[in-house]
């Protein structure tokens, strides 16, 4: 217990280094590009009209405003496919740092993560764009998305935890990451209905019992797309995949973490 | 009885993993596992050392290159964990880092401030009040908006110990830093650390400049191969010093 608090302490202590590591990636990002944050919602928007004109032509028929729900998959994927990248290399990024002073280590890792909800924020903006422009339903359940959006990060900061401290030991990780990134895409309903794999039994169910990605899309396309409440089993099965791979992050960062500065 | 030291250092070992060829993808790893040739080919970088420094002394480390100082002064600010021993210190401890360790490239001056003022462990607003004084000291006052790759190697050396030596910590750690810059900004920093030393600061001061240990420091300890030689008033070590490697 004891040692809790003054883990917290220390977090409390360093709030402002996150804070400032979080202002700097979001401030480096766009510097010297021309319109800058605008990116961050025209990025999102150009891909959802490519994908929109190849993908609606395939499965249009199962889908009611194929645009939206596009967006609201791609929107998280992305949030987690590039936030744990970022954050696998944050460790060994700043090993130079690390080796001279003594901070949290897992500062680095939780900046990564914070910063690309800043970019989250922005594609959701994007969404709400694309939802206007194409009369979508806004309901009273959206108010919701923050539940979502707090599921969404713990998971990541546990994955983000879990790369970084791999990335230290085997660089390899770098390369199965990638590939792995790539077949988790395609294994999230992201631009086909989840009803396209009846026929493929195993492979529906693989999705729709051990992808955390398909949990919390259909909890955000519950909130907006469909304006109602998630089921139950998504509901807390989103819950219990984010603490149990935020536990197995933490849990594997803190064991290794004093060896850091033998292997960056 | 220990509660007097500022650092406590007590039977110390360092050990690192000098295997010859360093394991760092899974292919290896599993051959090696396999093949029971994960075996450590250690490296003791410090053994038993002790150390016991009361506050306001100040503490030249003596040494050829390669004899375990930094590795001693990076035990002390806890990034190295000890193999066997204990270290214990007291307040807060302030590190003169490397050139540039601590700041991004891509940004400015200003920016660079805060950032590795947080680094520190300062908050955002105590970074605000000092923020005049550090640039003030850095004598970088027309250049606060530059981002940092363009400054000169001694301009980064600047602005870095003046963020380091802004707050008065309890412990300052210097690693042969003020080797860069020129004389007249030297000139200001001992004169900084003396000013700190005075108002009760204790220093950990590494340097290959003998003469400057003796002028800064009322103590040495000099370490050969990770072994301490001697360790007590600073002439006696620092001429001992002198007559082994003359």
């Amino acid at each position: 217990m004891a040692a809790m608090i003054e883990r917290i302490n220390v977090l409390i202590q360093y709030k402002d280094l996150l804070r400032e590591l979080v202002v700097r990636d979001v401030k480096l990002k766009y510097r010297r590009s021309f319109l800058g944050y605008l990116w961050s919602i025209l990025s999102p928007l150009l891909i959802m009209i490519v994908m929109t004109i190849v993908f609606s032509q395939m499965f249009d028929r199962g889908i009611d405003n194929f645009p939206v729900y596009l967006l609201t998959g791609s929107a998280l994927f992305e949030f987690v496919n590039s936030s744990t990248h970022m954050a696998m290399y944050s460790v060994l990024d700043n090993s130079a740092l690390l080796k001279k002073i003594y901070v949290p280590k897992y500062i680095f890792t939780l900046a990564k993560i914070t910063s690309s909800v800043v970019d989250l924020v922005f594609s959701m903006g994007a969404l709400f764009l694309v939802m206007l422009v194409t009369r979508a339903h806004f309901s009273l359940y959206m108010l919701l998305i923050p539940v979502v959006v707090i599921q969404i990060y713990l998971f990541a900061c546990g994955l983000g935890f879990l790369l970084s401290a791999a990335n230290v030991f085997f660089r390899d990780v770098q390369y199965i990451y990638n590939a792995f990134t790539t077949a988790w895409m395609y294994l999230t309903p992201i631009f086909y209905p989840i009803e396209m794999l009846d026929k493929m039994e195993w492979v529906r169910w693989i999705i729709t019992h051990l992808n955390p990605m398909y949990y919390y899309i259909q909890h955000f396309r519950d909130l907006v797309l469909y304006g109602r409440f998630t089921d139950a089993a998504i509901f807390w099965g989103g819950w219990l995949f984010s603490f149990v791979v935020l536990f197995i992050g933490l849990f594997v960062f803190k064991k290794t973490q004093d060896k850091f500065i033998l292997y960056v | 009885m220990s509660e007097e030291y500022i650092v406590d250092v007590e039977n110390m070992t360092i050990r690192f993993n000098l295997a010859s060829e360093k394991v760092d993808n899974l292919k290896e790893y599993f051959i090696k596992l396999i093949k029971h040739e994960l075996m450590f080919q250690e490296f003791l970088a410090l053994k038993d050392v002790n150390l016991k420094v009361k506050a306001g002394e100040a503490w030249g480390l003596i040494g050829i290159n390669g004899s375990g100082k930094s590795t001693l002064l990076k035990a002390i600010c806890g990034i190295l964990k000890p193999y066997k021993g204990t270290i214990r210190t007291v307040g807060t401890i302030a590190p003169l880092i490397e050139l540039g360790a601590g700041f991004d490239m891509n940004m400015t001056a200003r920016e660079n401030v805060f950032l590795n003022g947080t680094v520190l462990g300062h908050s955002r607003k105590f970074m605000q009040e000092h923020y005049d004084e550090i640039i003030g000291f850095a004598e970088l006052e027309n250049f606060q908006d530059v981002p940092i790759k363009n400054f000169s190697s001694g301009m980064q050396a600047r602005l870095g110990f003046a963020i380091a030596t802004m707050v008065k910590p309890d412990i300052l750690v210097v690693d042969e830093i003020l080797s860069v810059g020129d004389y007249q900004f030297q000139q200001k920093c001992y004169g900084r650390m003396n000013e700190m030393l005075q108002g009760g600061t204790t220093l950990l001061y590494v340097s290959h400049d003998i003469n400057s240990v003796k002028d800064l420091c009322d103590h040495a300890i000099w370490l050969d191969h990770g072994v301490v030689k001697k360790s007590g008033l600073v002439e006696e070590v620092a001429a001992e010093y002198m007559n082994e490697n003359r």
